[in-house]
């Protein structure tokens, strides 16, 4: 690909970009969310059509008007949000690609599910070729993706973000797979988690703000080198070394019993005290109750028994407006549903939780201009990417998401923080933002109860860590005597 | 008492024929993704011109049954042209459907009652096409009174309907239309024009809906009426869900309808006290009823539908 200009409404997507890759080759492609690594391959894959410059195929210039050119050309792309029909079955969403099998008004559903065995044992990618879309767990359906792709005749393999949705082992199993596929194919892959791009790729190529700013081999660079160079400046992830100040309780939560959805016992009889001042770090292996847990606290979930006192007013079972008044902040797990309002405007969701009272509501009418200065102050303050204060929230990406959400939970000044898998699947640089605010607003003496999966968040920012395990809390520790060792054991269950 | 209960039954296969075409026709456009609530306008355009043919060509009388199949072949390319219209509107233009749906209904309700005073005048009745007693079975008693002596029409309604399983499960232009309802995004990844998917869907839909306009006057009512869709359209869109988006459940849900419907007719007209105003009620509090407790997380639902395509707008 050779000088690609690509331009959006308002942005500047991809400014004139150049990349190459050698047969065998595996290019990286690393950046921060919105450096425009997907729309870049969206134009290789003929999604998108470049504004400016020309893709060359061994050596010859090729024009793709359509997905279906690049097919044919031999490129196929695995994308970051699966391309998969779920009411269909494995067979069938191959079937919609694979024309050999389209005979007239006749569809030799056999003939697909031939190719779809063969290709699957080839690749050691083990898939059912009858099982419907919704019954596969999210790494089943990326292996679908893989096979579907090789199916179509792909000798040059996308991933855009491969990993981001899979869980440590499945990380590992395609990372195996991966290698063992370069023998006979080059891929582009698209990361921003750099033990990925170290032991993946041969070459790596950064962009930011949509332009390349440092190709090179893989091997003659560290780590943090490769970071650095993402971000534009070295990455030190912040940690909480302060003591703390034994604040007063402000959070007790005692002796909850809560339900799940499936009307099972979520938290069993759990307690729980955070102070002024001091992160707590819930440490669990997800689907023990964390999610569960944030919403009681936040009046989203009914509480059978027991009692939430939140600066001495029992607030179990009270409605989500009466806790915010109180004073409660929360970052919501799902952030593009239960964060912001997609179809919203940044500046409206940034006003979401104070519409109706000053200053951005006079008796009942919204003060568009006191509107517009708080969002224009807050994307400054939190440097969010994005084209302008009247977008969709929706169409930003991941971590210009969170850090809307960030910004107007912590510009309300809550008393009390609930921040829940803050960082998931964002970048570096993100990661170390959210890091920073939230161990700003500890210090100026908030609560915070911090929900992750990511030990290493947890022993970077919590004074004391909580390990949650089928509902009940096993134990909290304090900072210093947490290992990763100990919370492993805790979190499996067992009692130390 | 059997006897009721055989004209009953007997009268449910051709009574639901309407309301199956235009169901299934449905189905297909939201397969695709795109809901048309103006089913019933197509239907009452399908039902004139269905009706307007034969009358022509006999003033009311008897005519050669090649003005009938004419009759239908026009209301299927009407409705189709129809389709056509609201694939312009809604996939080109990327208009609300439920608006446009809306208009749609309105224009062809008007448009039929219109034309049909202009060319007609008042009510005319027309011969219609004759019931076909299939040899041996329909000599089987109840049994074949009920299932094998009805119009020519209303039995290649019911061939129909495997056709329509195997066209939607089992041809490519099936896993297109099923692909560009369900996740256009991933369709059209994978080299599926999804806006002509989407058109194409809508002409068989409407074609199925003017097809089914015209069963209900040339076969069913013999004649035309302003009121003669009566709410079937919608409730035709209504079927669909309740038939999760498949054929033959859909033609359960018509049967199940076209049988609160007849059931309610013959108690009123048994005299059983019971006020007619709640016995006509009961199909519809029926479907309402039913559609309340159908499964809200049904796998096979089609999750794009109503959702305009537009391949450089994420969201």
């Amino acid at each position: 690909m050779e000088h690609i200009s690509k331009r959006f409404p308002g942005v500047l997507a991809s400014d004139d970009i150049s990349i190459s890759v050698g047969e065998g080759e595996v290019l990286a492609l690393v950046g921060e969310n919105g450096a425009g690594k997907t729309t870049l391959m969206n134009i290789l894959m003929g999604l998108y059509q470049q504004d400016e410059g020309r893709i060359l195929i061994n050596d010859e210039e090729v024009h793709f008007k359509g997905p279906e050119d690049a097919f044919k050309a031999g490129l196929g792309m695995v994308h970051q949000t699966y391309m998969l029909v779920h009411n269909m079955t494995v067979t069938e969403n191959i079937a919609l690609g694979y024309k050999k099998a389209w005979k007239g008004i006749h569809l030799d559903m056999k003939k697909v599910r031939d190719k779809v065995v063969e290709v699957s044992e080839h690749y050691g990618l083990a898939v059912n070729p009858d099982a419907y879309i919704w019954q596969l767990s999210v790494g089943e359906q990326q292996k679908v993706e893989l096979v579907k792709t090789l199916c179509l005749g792909a000798r040059f393999l996308i991933l855009d973000e491969p990993t981001s949705a899979l869980t440590p082992q499945e990380v590992d199993e395609l990372i195996v797979l991966l290698h063992r596929m370069t023998s006979e194919l080059s891929i582009i892959f698209i990361s921003h988690k750099l033990q990925e791009v170290k032991a993946l790729s041969n070459k790596v190529t950064i962009l930011r703000h949509g332009k390349v700013v440092f190709s090179g081999n893989t091997d003659d660079y560290s780590s943090e080198e490769i970071a650095a160079k993402m971000t534009g400046h070295e990455i030190i992830l912040p940690k909480n070394n302060e003591k703390n100040e034994n604040g007063e309780t402000v959070l007790s939560i005692k002796d909850i019993v809560v339900k799940s959805d499936m009307d099972t016992a979520a938290l069993d009889h759990l307690s729980l005290d955070i102070k002024a001042g001091e992160i707590v770090g819930l440490a669990g292996v997800s689907g023990n109750g964390q999610r569960e847990l944030a919403e009681v606290i936040n009046g989203l979930r009914k509480c059978e028994s027991g009692s939430i006192s939140f600066f001495g007013n029992e607030i179990q079972n009270k409605n989500a407006e009466d806790i915010i008044r109180h004073g409660m902040g929360y970052i919501p797990e799902e952030r593009n549903t239960e964060g912001i309002v997609p179809g919203f405007s940044i500046k409206e969701n940034f006003i979401l939780k104070d519409s109706t009272s000053a200053p951005f509501a006079h008796s009942s009418i919204m003060n568009g201009k006191a509107i517009d200065e708080n969002a224009e102050s807050l994307i400054r303050k939190f440097d969010v990417r994005c084209p302008g204060i009247n977008t969709a929230a929706g169409s930003l990406s991941g971590g210009n998401i969170q850090k809307v959400i960030l910004a107007r939970e912590i510009e309300r000044k809550p008393k009390f923080l609930v921040a829940v898998y803050p960082t998931r699947g964002l970048d570096m640089g993100a990661v170390e933002f959210i890091h920073q605010k939230l161990l700003e607003i500890r210090k100026s003496g908030v609560g915070i109860l911090l929900i992750s999966e990511e030990l290493d968040e947890i022993m970077d920012l919590s004074d004391r860590i909580a390990v949650i395990y089928k509902g009940s809390i096993q134990r909290v520790l304090d900072k210093a005597e947490a290992t990763r060792e100990n919370l492993g054991i805790l979190m499996a269950g067992v009692k130390l | 008492m059997i006897d009721i209960i055989t004209n009953m039954l007997s009268m449910c296969i051709p009574f639901s024929v309407a309301l199956l075409l235009a169901s299934t026709g449905e189905m297909f456009n939201q397969r695709a993704g795109v809901f048309n609530l103006g089913c019933e306008g197509v239907m009452a355009m399908g039902a004139f011109v269905g009706m307007l043919i034969p009358f022509l060509a006999g003033g009311g009388m008897r005519v050669s049954q090649w003005y009938n199949v004419l009759g239908f072949a026009a209301a299927a390319v009407l409705g189709a042209l129809f389709g056509l219209f609201f694939g312009v509107i809604t996939v080109t233009f990327r208009a609300p459907q439920g608006i446009a749906g809306i208009g749609l209904q309105m224009f062809g309700v008007g448009c039929a009652g219109t034309l049909f005073r202009h060319f007609v005048g008042g009510t005319q009745s027309i011969p219609g096409i004759p019931d076909v007693d299939i040899p041996l079975l329909s000599k089987i008693p109840v049994i074949g009174e009920i299932f094998f002596s009805h119009n020519a029409a209303s039995y290649l309604a019911y061939i129909f309907i495997p056709v329509a399983w195997y066209i939607l499960f089992r041809t490519p232009w099936g896993l297109k239309v099923r692909a560009a309802g369900t996740n256009p995004r991933a369709a059209d990844s994978m080299g599926v024009n999804v806006s002509r998917t989407r058109y194409e869907s809508l002409m068989v839909g409407g074609a199925l809906a003017g097809l089914a306009g015209a069963y209900l006057s040339i076969a069913q009512a013999k004649m035309f009426s302003d009121t003669l869709i009566s709410g079937r359209g919608f409730i035709a869109v209504a079927l669909v869900y309740f038939g999760h988006w498949n054929p033959v459940k859909i033609m359960g849900g018509a049967l199940l309808f076209t049988f609160a419907q007849t059931f309610q007719t013959v108690v009123q007209s048994f005299g059983i006290s019971f006020p007619y105003e709640l016995a006509v009620m009961l199909p519809y509090v029926l479907v309402i009823v039913v559609l309340a407790f159908t499964s809200r997380n049904d796998m096979s639902a089609p999750t794009s539908l109503g959702k305009p395509f537009n391949r450089e707008i994420r969201t």
